[in-house]
This record gives C-alpha cells, structure tokens and sequence, in this order.
C-alpha cells in the first residue's frame, strides 16, 4: 500500500493570523502565513516515509558516473555534528577557532601533496564554484600582465560546469572536438590556441574514462601560447598516487571533496570544491588565506592581488573536516589503493558488459567508462533512458545517462572502490538481463519504485514549483 | 578479477599513464577509526564555541537552537547518502522534501517560486544580481554600501562576467535606505536594485517598500527568514527576487559553512532563474509525482549559455530548513521571532546604560542584531573580552569604514538573560 504523501502543507494552520503588535514598523506587519501544523510525531513520520522512497549509496549499488559515489564513512559525520565544529562562528577572533584553522590549514597540505599544487583555498563551496573561483584567477593573472586574453578552450567531453563557469565569467567559449580515440584532439586544439587564448579547462582522465596521454605535450602547447592549463578534479579519484595534476603540468585544480573524499553528497549538497594552484598564483588566491606562525594560525586579508570573495565565508567546513578525517585514515598508500581499486573495478564492469553493450573506444579505462544503448535503441527500441529506469527495479541506482553527449545512448558508469566483485557482478548480470529482456516490460518500467514512470514533460510545461503555486491553480480551474 | 580483465598486476591498468608524469604520494599511512578520532578531536579542543564563550556574532549566522527532530530527519542515510535527483522514481523523498521546502519560502517571500538552494546567501544575492541583468538591460546594479565586505566582493565577483558595474547607496539616519542617493542613482541604465531588511544594521527597513515605486527595474529584497514570521512579505513589497542567508533555520553555524542561499523569484520570471528547481507532476499512473524541472536553464544541458554554473547546492540543509519551519509551524516560528527581538531589545537596553556607549546606534526597529558606537575601538574590546570568556560583536569599520567605532553585536534565543548580563557586566567593566 502506498504510504500517504500528502505534501505536509496539506496540514496547514487554519487559524487566523495572531495579533502580533509592537514588532515590526509600521507597514511592515504580517498578515497571514500559512506554515504546517503537525506535532513531533506527524512531523517524523512524515518525513521518514518520505526517506523510505529515497536511494543512497547506504540502500544499495550507485554506480553514477562521474559523481563518485563512494560509501560516506559515520566516523567523519560523527566528528562533524560536534558542538566544536557547529557552534563556531566565521568570524570569530581567531584565538578561538585554532582548531577549525588548524584542521584547513592541514587540509590545504594534503590536498597540496595530493595534487603536487602549491596553494590551496578551501574557500569555494563546490565543484563548480571552485572553477569559477579559478576563472577569476586566471583573468586577474592575465590582466595583471597587461593581457587581454578573452577565450577559454574547452573539450567537447568536458562537464556541463566548465563551459558555464567560464561563460559566466565573461569568457568567449571555443569548443574543441575529441578525437578518434577519445582524447583532446591535439591538431583541433593547435588550430584553437591563440593569442586570445586564457586557458584550456581539462580534466584526466577525461568523461569517458580515458586517461589523456599526451597530457605534456598538451601542455606544452598551452603554455607556449601563454595560456593557463586547468585541471578539473571530478575525476582525481582515478589516479591518487600514480599521477597529479601538477606532475602533469596543469597550473591550477579544483577538488570536489564529496566525490574523490568520501563526503555525503546530501541529495544535492553541500560539497565543497577547492581550489589548488602553482606558486606563481598563489597571489591570486581567495581571502582570507590561513597564516600560520609560532603562536598558531591566524587569518591574513592583505592580499591586493587577490580575486577576494566567492563565498560569504570560509568555506564549507562541516564538509572539510569530514574529507580531512577521511585522508588521514587512509593515508598516503590507502589512497592510491582506491584509485587501483576503482580502475580495477571499472574495467571489471566493463569487460563484463562488453559482449552486451555498445562500449565505445580502447582500454584500459580509468575509474569510470561508457556504455552505449544505441545498439539496443536500433534493435528493440530500448534507450539509455530505459535501461536506467529498469535498473531502478531491481534496487540499483541507473549509471549517468545521456552525458557525454559524444557518446549516443550513453550510459555512464563508476562503480568506484567501494563494490565488491559480488556487487559488480549483480551490476553487470542485472544490466546484461535487461538487454535481453522483453522490450515492452523494460519500456514500461519501473514496476516496483514507489512511482511509476514520471512525466518530466508535465513538469516542465506546467512549471509548479510551490504549493502556492499548486493552490492558484486549483482555485484558477475551479 | 584481474585474470578476468587479462592482467598480471594492478598497475597495468596504468599503462597509459606515462611514466613522464608518474609521482607519488606523500602522505603519511593510514590510522585507525579510533585514532582518526582522537586525533581530530585533539585539534577541534582548540576551539572555543559558542556553549564554551557566548558569541555576539551574526551577519547572517547566527546560533540558534537547532530542534532534534531536524538533524533525525537529515541524519537519515537515504536522503544524506543520495545525490542530486536525476532519476526522480528512485528519489521521490528528496524530490517531495526539497519541494515543501520551495513551498515553505514560497510562503515566507510572498513569491511563487523557489529554488531548491543556493550555496549561501551572498552567492545567491550575486545569483540575483545576473538575473536582474538577464531580465532587463543596463548596466548598473544598485545595492547599499551597508554590506559585509565578504558580501560587497562576493557580488563584484559575480557580475563580473556581466559587464555590470556595482553602485552602492548609502543609508539614512536611522539606518534605513537613504531614498535620496538612490533617487539620485536611479537612471535607465541601472538593470536591478537590492535592499535588506533586515540590513547590515540589524534595522527593519520599512522604506524598503517604497523602493518599488522608484523604479521599473527588478526589486530584490534581502531577508531573515525567521523575521519574516512577523514581517510583510517581500513579494507583496512588490519584490522580484527575494534572496536571504537561511542557515539560521535549524543548521549549526559550521564556521560559516554549508550556509543556505535563498532565492524565490515571480513565477512570470522562472526561465530565467538560476539553480535546481523541483518541479509538480504525475507518474504514469496519473498518481502526484516530483522531478526535476526547468533543466534547459541549466550548465548540463545548456552549458555556456546556462543561466548558473551551480550544479552541486546545498540540498541537505535546505531539507533541514523544511523540517524545521514544519517543526515550529507558524505559531512556533512567529514565538521565535518575537523572542529574538526580545533578546535584541533587551540587550541593546542595558548596553544604553554603560556610560559613553551609544545603544543602539540606529533609533530604528531591529530584529536580533544592531549596532553600538563604543568609545574605543571594537577590535581592542573583543580582545579583552575574550580574555573574560565572550566573544564580542562585529567590529564594523572593516565593513564599512564610516561606522568607525560601532560593534555589530548579534544575539539569539541561545542567550539568557544570564548570558546578556554577564556580558553587559563585562562591558562594564573593560569600557
Ligand atoms: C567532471 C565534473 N566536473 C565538475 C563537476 C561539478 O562539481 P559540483 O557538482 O561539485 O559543482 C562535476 C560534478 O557533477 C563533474 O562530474
């Protein structure tokens, strides 16, 4: 039977307004507000059905691509809910908050170690905001050089976010194709480079799993023009202990510490994306930059070159100090062995889906590849779309569909270190079932979520995102 | 597995990463569960939080008491373990929670619309600011000169690939707007203008409703949402956007972060917006469903031309927001208002009766901060007082150097009159 899911404000207080006077100017008074009114136990019971027809990575398998989607570790959220790291305010002298600066301050040298960057602000709240931290780095360090460079080059395969950071901050986007192989075409980005060129954001290995070999001379390339390289660091957990952008000759990196450090991705958020440079960018960086001396740390905002603020603080602690317990109990050796454990378990997956689906280019891949339904779609009219929603029955979360759009049908799949070979093989038997299923029960799916197939269509078209909404519309129809 | 893949050892699955970029890594080993413990709480006693010192401070966190039921309910693994969305059968109850929350500041701002967060307030003011620039022409965005520094450069970051300069405006005696200046910056040239209330000053501005009809320009309005429980709502002040700092609804301060950007808007405007939004609609049973909806504004699909680049918000703590304004309901939320003025009046009255103070600095209506002009330097004060166990207000001329000696003391429903005593005492005797 299907649980009431009633919205909670179906339980709205139909009392009128109270007398509230003496609080606010005048003109400046309420007179309605129509919040829920539930008691404790409505309240939970409530909101527990609703995390009932909800999936983590605690409920089971979540091989989404590109996401990371890594077992969340209860130390570091215990360590997290304590009143010495929910009770501190930013702005705090610092005397008191030695230990929250301590903790950045370690985090910034091991994710410096991690990436063989030289400077590290923690300050951006994701992996996105962490790029857009780093365009303005790249457009203060061009213009205090005289230059106007006004282009970003950026990959065909590259995420959604890198296009639009450097859009949003003010940069012409020149996209550049990939090659046979699956790799930055290096004739493609020759003809792209000029003079107006700011930077080429890249990540490696890149969205398909592919590890970008001719990274140095890529590089190269980049630098003689006088272009900044960028490392997008979504995919770090591929290559911990083997590789690191700096070895690689990128100047700057963002982390997204809710995918490659184990942090809760929160249905959404918080994540926290810091970002990472070469010394000669350090000047750049967010303030207020952590300082550290024989009395202890202490918060220097005397930066005149840097680009200042992205966020309205330091940064998203609560998630930091999660990722900084997670590096210490790994370690150095611990960390490489995940990225192993996850190359491993990629190519596992893969070779098992290989004789079942479409998967486009050579091995070896790195921690996540990409499987194509096209060879479904043609011959049962089966999409991407539909191996996901069937996946769904069978209690694993669908791999990341339709990205990247080099990839027809694609199915994007990171099982990451944390699945057992038993798991995978679930993954796969379930994955190849479908294949060779009855097309109408895969079409028709999902049998046994709590909601059948959703009309995202409707959703769009009608655009209802209140129950303010919800109620003007109802009363419009009457 | 290996013999499966055809391989000998681990590293050939390494193969193509060339030896000219090879390195290691080094960290030290790894530590247990239990030292990794011990360890990290070693270096959190460091701190001295707020239960520890009583913390004056706010600008947009603020300690409040954060219910049980609240992190019960975002302690569930099914929400906290999940990602964004995308596959909406699978993650009904993040969908379904994330849509009460739109629901509940829909309900607060007097708007249609929300999304479902922004990473703190000051990115989703620097959000609204690129929304004003995409619904109207212009190029000058209007904002008050009252704002943190942390705000101001938030701001100027985000317009910056806008081609929009910031202007600001100063403030009136009583710490409100000062409708000249804006009148006087107010030409065709400017594509958005903003106004807090409660502002930097802790001052309920009631001229913020007459900025409406000083312009066509979009209105955006800056809010406490738990002052809202008493205070007109924004969109009937006529407000386009409305933007706010929301991490005082039911998440700990966390040094300043994950905080919660608020951002609703008409719904006339919802193509433009920034951000994840929830949308209502039906499965294929004709049975009430949510998704993810307006996705074409966004970088995954639309890429450069996206409205945001934000991809990973806030989630969680927009959960946490929903479940505590469900929590309070509207009589527990319109209490907890009250009792934060309360806190503030009381306050900003005892500190009137230390000799050469000035309390508060504004004769205005406050919610639960203000400012007092002290006759030495607020830094210098805080110093002392730390040494007394209280961590002392916001010294305001790093904000805005005209307020040359003025603290911005922040107080809550966490300190009793125990706690405001104590530290007035301290006042006292330091001044
Ligand atoms: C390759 C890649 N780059 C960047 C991002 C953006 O990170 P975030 O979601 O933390 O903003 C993602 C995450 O979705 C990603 O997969």
């Amino acid at each position: 039977m299907r649980p009431d899911r009633r919205l909670i404000m179906e339980r709205i207080d139909a009392d009128a307004y109270p007398d509230v006077s003496g609080y606010m100017p005048k003109g400046m008074e309420r007179g309605s507000l129509h919040l829920p009114k539930v008691n404790e136990s409505e309240l939970l019971r409530h909101y527990i059905a609703l995390s009932r027809d909800n999936f983590g990575t605690d409920s089971g398998p979540y091989p989404l691509g590109s996401c990371t989607m890594k077992h969340n570790p209860k130390y570091a959220d215990r360590l997290a809910s304590q009143p010495s790291v929910g009770r501190m305010h930013h702005h705090m002298d610092e005397d008191h908050a030695q230990g929250s600066l301590e903790i950045m301050k370690r985090m910034e040298m091991a994710l410096s170690e991690i990436s063989g960057m030289d400077a590290i602000s923690l300050q951006p709240s994701a992996g996105a905001h962490g790029e857009y931290a780093a365009m303005l780095i790249v457009k203060a360090y061009h213009a205090s050089r005289g230059e106007e460079r006004d282009e970003v080059i950026v990959p065909d395969s590259a995420h959604g976010t890198n296009p639009a950071s450097a859009a949003m901050a003010g940069y012409k986007l020149v996209e550049i194709p990939s090659g046979e192989d699956g790799c930055v075409d290096l004739d493609a980005l020759e003809a792209a480079l000029s003079d107006r060129t700011a930077a080429l954001m890249l990540t490696n290995p890149n969205t398909l799993g592919i590890f970008e070999r001719r990274v140095k001379e890529l590089a190269a390339m980049v630098h003689g023009r006088g272009a900044l390289l960028y490392y997008d660091g979504a995919n770090l957990n591929a290559i911990m202990g083997k590789t690191s952008p700096g070895a690689m000759g990128f100047d700057l990196v963002h982390f997204n510490l809710h995918k490659t450090f184990a942090t809760p991705h929160g249905g959404g958020g918080p994540g926290s994306g810091p970002v990472g440079v070469k010394s000669f960018l350090e000047d750049f960086l967010p303030i207020p930059r952590i300082a550290e001396d024989a009395d202890g740390m202490t918060l220097d905002w005397a930066r005149p070159k840097s680009i200042g603020k992205v966020n309205g603080a330091m940064g998203n602690f609560a998630i930091i100090l999660r990722a900084y317990a997670y590096i210490l109990r790994q370690g150095g050796d611990g960390l490489k062995e995940c990225s192993e454990r996850a190359v491993l378990n990629s190519n596992y997956l893969k070779k098992r889906l290989e004789n079942h689906y479409d998967v486009p280019f050579a091995d070896p891949r790195k921690h996540e590849f990409v499987a194509s339904a096209k060879n479904l779609k043609k011959e049962k009219g089966v999409r991407a779309l539909d191996v996901a929603k069937r996946m769904i029955d069978h209690g694993i979360h669908p791999p990341t569909i339709y990205f990247p759009a080099l990839v027809e049908e694609a199915l994007m799949i990171e099982p990451t270190e944390d699945e057992t070979m038993e798991s995978l093989d679930r993954i796969a038997d379930v994955m190849i079932s479908i294949a060779e299923e009855d097309p109408a029960t895969v079409l028709a799916a999902p049998h046994s979520a709590p909601v059948g197939r959703v009309d995202e269509s409707k959703a769009v078209k009608d655009a209802v995102l209140s129950y303010r909404r919800m109620l003007s519309l109802r009363e419009g129809s009457r | 597995m290996m013999d499966f893949i055809g391989i000998g050892f681990e590293d050939e699955l390494f193969k193509d990463v060339p030896e000219e970029v090879r390195c290691h890594l080094p960290l030290p080993k790894g530590m247990s569960e239990k030292d990794v413990t011990r360890e990290i709480e070693r270096i959190l006693a460091k701190n001295s939080h707020a239960g520890e010192v009583p913390s004056f401070l706010g600008v947009g966190c603020y300690d409040h008491y954060v219910p049980a039921a609240v992190d019960h309910v975002i302690s569930r693994s099914e929400f906290y373990t999940s990602y964004t969305p995308y596959q909406p059968e699978m993650s009904q109850g993040m969908l379904q929670a994330l849509f009460e929350y739109q629901s509940h500041i829909c309900e607060l701002t007097g708007l249609d619309a929300a999304n479902c967060s922004m990473y703190d307030g000051a990115t989703a003011l620097g959000e609204a600011a690129r929304m004003c620039a995409r619904l109207n022409d212009g190029n000058v965005f209007l904002a008050p000169r009252a704002m943190t520094r942390e705000k101001v450069s938030v701001l100027r970051n985000y317009l910056i690939g806008t081609g929009v300069e910031l202007e600001l405006y100063g403030w009136d005696e009583d710490g409100g707007v000062d409708l000249d200046d804006v009148e006087r910056r107010i030409t065709d040239g400017v594509c958005g203008l903003y106004a807090e209330t409660p502002n930097l000053f802790g001052v309920i501005d009631a001229r913020v409703p007459l900025l409406r009809g000083m312009t066509d320009a979009p209105l955006v309005v800056g809010v406490n949402p738990i002052a809202l429980a008493l205070m007109r709502a924004p969109g009937d002040m006529g407000a386009d956007i409305v933007v706010g700092d929301g991490q005082c609804l039911g998440s700990p301060m966390n040094y300043g972060g994950p905080g919660l950007g608020l951002f609703a808007c008409r719904q006339e405007h919802v193509r433009k917006m920034p951000g994840r939004v929830i949308g209502l609609t039906e499965d294929s049973r004709g049975e009430q469903a949510f998704c993810m909806t307006l996705q074409t504004r966004e970088q995954h699909i639309r890429r450069g031309r996206a409205t945001s680049n934000i991809c990973t918000n806030v989630a969680l703590v927009a959960v946490a927001a929903a479940v505590f304004l469900s929590y309070h309901g509207r009589d527990g939320l319109i209490e907890l208002a009250k009792e934060n003025i309360n806190r503030a009046r009381r306050l900003m009255d005892l500190i009137s009766d230390i000799d050469n103070v000035q309390s508060p600095v504004f004769d205005n209506h406050h919610f639960n901060e203000f400012a007092v002009e002290l006759p030495v330097k607020p830094e210098k004060i805080n110093c002392i007082l730390a040494k007394r166990g209280f961590q002392g207000g916001l010294p305001l001329s790093a904000h805005v150097p005209e307020m040359g000696d003025c603290m911005l003391l922040a107080t809550t429903e966490m300190h009793d009159d125990e706690v405001q005593d104590h530290f007035v005492s301290m006042l006292r005797e330091v001044l």
